[in-house]
């Protein structure tokens, strides 16, 4: 059973974080579930190009209007891209959260941190667990 | 255990409508039906329905009800005409505030006060109890029997106009009238907490579904929206009204706190007066503030507020502000830095954001002067 709100093509952490492979290079955001619980996005802090993430530990912190939640890597790495854009438009993490909403391009340390994430079929059926 | 949560006549108005329900106040609230930043423009740009059914009322009546709410309250109540609303606060001997609240003027010996949902069942208690002396003063608690609707908007004076069965247009801003809504006896009270015009409408709640549905069914038009708490919590920051448990409470005294101008010491006595006049005489020790961030991170309830390294005060509330397009917050500031145009810095995740002192209310009010 397919949902539009979970794209297939990606992986997924239970915080509710996305992964999406390009070559070498791993870009991460939040799901369309995780922006729509959090509401309003008016802030969004990410670390520089060129820091080091660490799978499972957080990176950055999205702001709602009602809540700060943290985010959590879904891979280890190196920062090689941050969506700049999210500095002046949040929005786009509730507007396009799998598109212009990214958050971070990150270089895999290590190829193993994939196959840990969830698959899309797995995200849904965590989701339809209930689990937040 | 918790005491399970209360709910208003609309509760399942709002589930049907599709609201994100939370716990505000030993109440299951709803704090969003599309979005708080949509919500939010539309009580500024068109009008806005909330359900503050949770709040509670009292009447109080008789002889000496009157001097009951002199002693008990802090702005002087013999000013008050009937048919007029007074912004006043509840204050212990020391000076701390009990509650905020309005008091209705229905006749010359008969009001009504409005207070806060959380503080209901205290503010029962601390009124009942301090006015012992008055035997000509009767309490009743009708707050479960009052449903509370506030229209809030550039376009409430329409569509209230167009369910009433009287002209609302000559009610003042503070003043209130009877007359029937959508078919239903209520009290119609200028007033709000959004700095828009708009109303607040008190009915019995047997009726607050069918008023409810009459002022969405007729605010069509207008795009009306059922707002929830996060928006009104967004309008009255943008505001600096205040917000109970938040920016005042039983550690925070009237001067402090900038509501100075509701508490007259001229009337004669009431509880709370000489610690209040001390306050007044020597200067506030620190001063509800209003900050402007330099960027779009949050200043939330509890951060230290800080310059060259010493801690100043403390956010009281805070929130990106949809109408200013800022991160904005209220703070408790030392008085010595408490000038509007002083740089200072706010504490956020360990790290000193930058935060400007500036003029309140941070969005000019439209209420109908």
């Amino acid at each position: 059973m397919a949902n539009a709100n979970v794209p297939a093509d990606l992986r997924y952490t239970k915080e509710h974080e996305w992964a999406k492979r390009e070559g070498e290079r791993v870009r991460v955001g939040i799901t369309h579930f995780a922006q729509e619980q959090l509401g309003d996005v008016v802030f969004v802090e990410l670390p520089k190009v060129g820091t080091k993430v660490t799978s499972h530990k957080t990176f950055g912190v999205v702001e709602s209007v009602k809540a700060v939640s943290d985010l959590y890597a879904p891979i280890s790495g190196e920062v090689v891209e941050a969506n700049a854009a999210l500095v002046k438009t949040p929005e786009l993490v509730n507007r396009d959260p799998y598109g212009q909403g990214w958050m971070l391009v990150v270089k895999a340390s290590s190829a193993g941190d994939w196959d840990q994430l969830l698959t899309a079929q797995q995200y849904e059926q965590f989701l339809a667990e209930g689990a937040h | 255990m918790d005491a399970p949560l209360k709910r208003t006549p609309l509760f399942e108005a709002h589930i049907a409508a599709g609201a994100r329900m939370v716990p505000f106040g030993g109440w299951e609230m709803p704090v969003q039906y599309t979005g708080i930043v949509e919500e939010h423009r539309t009580v500024r740009s068109a009008v806005g329905l909330f359900d503050v059914s949770h709040m509670g009322e009292f009447e109080v009546t008789g002889p000496e009800a009157l001097a009951a709410l002199q002693m008990l309250t802090t702005n002087d109540v013999s000013a008050l005409e009937i048919s007029q609303v007074q912004y006043s606060v509840l204050c212990l001997p020391d000076g701390g505030i009990v509650d905020d609240l309005t008091v209705y003027r229905l006749a010359a010996d008969r009001f009504m006060v409005t207070v806060n949902a959380a503080n209901i069942d205290k503010d029962w208690t601390w009124v009942t109890e301090q006015s012992r002396g008055f035997r000509g003063a009767t309490w009743r608690n009708v707050s479960a029997s009052t449903a509370l609707i506030a229209v809030q908007g550039p376009k409430a004076e329409a569509l209230i106009g167009r369910l009433a069965d009287r002209d609302v247009t000559a009610i003042g801003y503070y003043r209130f009238a009877s007359g029937r809504v959508g078919g239903v006896d209520t009290l119609i009270s200028r007033t709000g907490y959004t700095g828009e015009d708009g109303f607040e409408l008190y009915l019995p709640a047997t009726n607050a579904l069918s008023v409810w549905r009459a002022l969405l069914d007729k605010g069509a038009s207008d795009g009306v929206a059922a707002i929830g708490l996060g928006a009104r919590d967004t309008l009255r920051l943008e505001m600096r009204y205040a917000l109970y448990g938040n920016d005042i409470d039983e550690t925070t005294n009237p001067i402090e706190a900038g509501l100075g101008w509701v508490v007259k010491s001229a009337k004669g006595d009431f509880v709370g007066r000489d610690a209040i006049e001390k306050v007044r005489v020597a200067g506030p020790r620190r001063k509800l503030v209003g900050l402007e961030m330099a960027d779009r991170a949050v200043a939330r309830h509890g951060y230290p507020v800080v310059k060259d390294g010493h801690t100043l005060g403390v956010v009281t509330s805070g929130s990106y502000g949809p109408s200013v397009d800022k991160s904005i917050a209220l703070a408790y500031v030392d008085s010595a830095h408490a000038a509007v145009g002083n740089d200072l810095g706010v504490e956020i995740r360990s790290q000193a954001r930058p935060a400007r002192i500036v003029k309140t209310p941070f969005h000019p009010s439209r209420v109908k002067k």
